[in-house]
């Protein structure tokens, strides 16, 4: 295991001036406008925050995970990676994380993945692509039809898929716990699409989905 | 009873077991087989559909090549090739004999059936003109003509519109031919010169893939100049897979989501 940083934020929860519990199996669709600050926040430990990022004004300018993971030169995201778009800006810088990891490679579970990954008596359970779809469908903001084109792939709050030297990748156990939280600053005004999620099939929410918080400090 | 039933769920794992056996070996392609050939020059683009159960064999020209590559199931490009689910489902970060690509709709595109190279990148992305002017400098086509210098972005924004796409659909891509380095702390280091001439794979269509490839760098090559490299394209008829077939048994997910492909084709 290589070494994980943490770093303690000195924002307040008394002081947001957004709060907002977000159950497992529900999505949260929000308007984070630059300079305000996000916390998502592991209520209860070892939950997979399903996390999104657009431009507020046009969403086919949108989270890149191959352009972050690339221009930070490495595959973790933790406190100091910036969070850049497929136009190669930042959409929001990660300023504090007491959790040390977070993941940006695993992607979203889909109700059609599952079928794949777990069988296809999984095919009518939940799943985190079903929630982002429902938020776009029925964001107000929306200039055009946004639909599944517009889901590219998300970050991963909370979960911990190590790549080996060798090439592989695995789901590793949870390195999150009760209380970890990982705040980011939004370097232009964007909107948030997070799912928290419902994956029963596989141990990235602890085999038990639970409530994580979302903060927003002006 | 239908004929046509999913697969057991059973042998799902969240480790990374691998068979054991002699990996398949890319063959000499058949005279009498061989469909269409063609040579894509350093730093150009092509679009292509490539049907069901034909292979795409791409084989390095020379030394240092790159192939920036999309694929979309033509029948609905809204089905696309999706890297986070292509890796997860198969336990990997790199991309070999063995392994498919699958598309955002849990199906199988293409199977990765041959390779003499063994380690193809999944994660770096494509570059843009930012990165070519950063490291080369700009060189635009009123002064440099033919030899102006190209990137894969403006390439794939160009070959998605021919086929009513757009940038929403530029999702992330492969680079067959290069190696991105992963060491214990996940930190990312290009590997040069990781193909060499004649270096090739295989990829048998499972669907009608709709391809979207660049010849440019990719966008961690470091090398001094700008000098992307060319490629050969060919594509043969192959047998359908059969219940044996190295990839359909590499892995239970594959067996999986080449039964989604074959639904899809009912």
């Amino acid at each position: 295991m290589s070494v994980l940083i943490y770093t303690e934020s000195p924002l307040a929860p008394a002081d947001a001036a957004y709060r907002r519990v977000i159950p497992a199996g529900d999505f949260w669709m929000h308007e984070i406008k630059a300079g305000q600050t996000l916390r998502i926040l592991d209520l209860e430990g070892n939950q997979a925050a399903d996390t999104l990022f657009y431009r507020a004004t046009d969403f086919r300018e949108r989270y890149s995970a191959q352009d972050t993971i690339r221009e930070n030169g490495g595959i973790y995201l933790t406190t100091g990676t910036r969070l850049y778009s497929n136009e190669l800006r930042v959409l929001a810088e990660i300023t504090a994380d007491t959790c040390g990891r977070h993941d940006t490679l695993g992607g979203a579970c889909s109700c059609e993945a599952n079928t794949l990954r777990y069988g296809h008596g999984t095919r009518h359970m939940h799943s985190c692509r079903q929630s982002f779809l429902l938020g776009l469908m029925t964001w107000p903001g929306s200039t055009f039809d946004l639909n599944k084109r517009d889901i590219p792939a998300n970050i991963n709050f909370f979960m911990n898929v190590p790549v080996t030297p060798e090439g592989g990748l695995q789901f590793a156990d949870g390195v999150s716990s009760p209380g970890k939280y990982v705040e980011m600053v939004a370097r232009m005004d964007i909107v948030c699409l997070i799912s928290n999620c419902p994956q029963l099939n596989n141990p990235c929410n602890g085999w038990n989905p639970t409530p994580v918080e979302v903060l927003i400090w002006n | 009873m239908p004929l046509f039933v999913p697969p057991a769920p059973s042998g799902t794992s969240f480790t990374t077991p691998r068979p054991t056996g002699p990996v398949p070996h890319p063959a000499p392609i058949p005279a009498d087989r061989l469909l269409h050939e063609d040579t894509i020059p350093g730093g150009s683009a092509v679009s292509l559909v490539v049907r069901r159960h034909t292979t795409l064999r791409l084989t390095a020209l020379e030394t240092g090549a790159n192939v920036s590559f999309l694929c979309f199931n033509r029948a609905e490009p809204i089905d696309r090739y999706n890297m986070p689910d292509t890796l997860k489902g198969q336990h990997t970060a790199k991309l070999t004999t063995g392994f498919m690509l699958y598309s955002d709709m849990g199906r199988a595109l293409f199977s990765l059936t041959g390779d003499t190279l063994g380690w193809h990148d999944p994660l770096g992305g494509h570059d843009t003109a930012a990165h070519v002017e950063k490291k080369w400098g700009a060189q635009n086509y009123q002064n440099a003509r033919n030899a102006w210098h190209r990137n894969s972005r403006d390439h794939f924004l160009i070959e998605l519109a021919k086929h009513g796409l757009n940038a929403r659909d530029l999702v992330p891509n492969i680079n067959f031919f290069s190696k991105l380095a992963t060491d214990s702390e996940g930190r990312l280091s290009y590997v040069p010169n990781h193909a060499r001439a004649g270096d090739h794979l295989d990829l048998r269509a499972e669907l009608d893939v709709l391809v979207v490839l660049t010849t440019c760098h990719h966008p961690l090559d470091s090398s001094p100049a700008y000098g992307p490299k060319p490629i050969m394209l060919q594509i043969h008829s192959t047998p359908p897979p059969a219940a044996d077939d190295y990839c359909r048994t590499y892995r239970p997910e594959n067996q999986r989501a080449l039964y989604n492909s074959e639904l899809f084709s009912l």
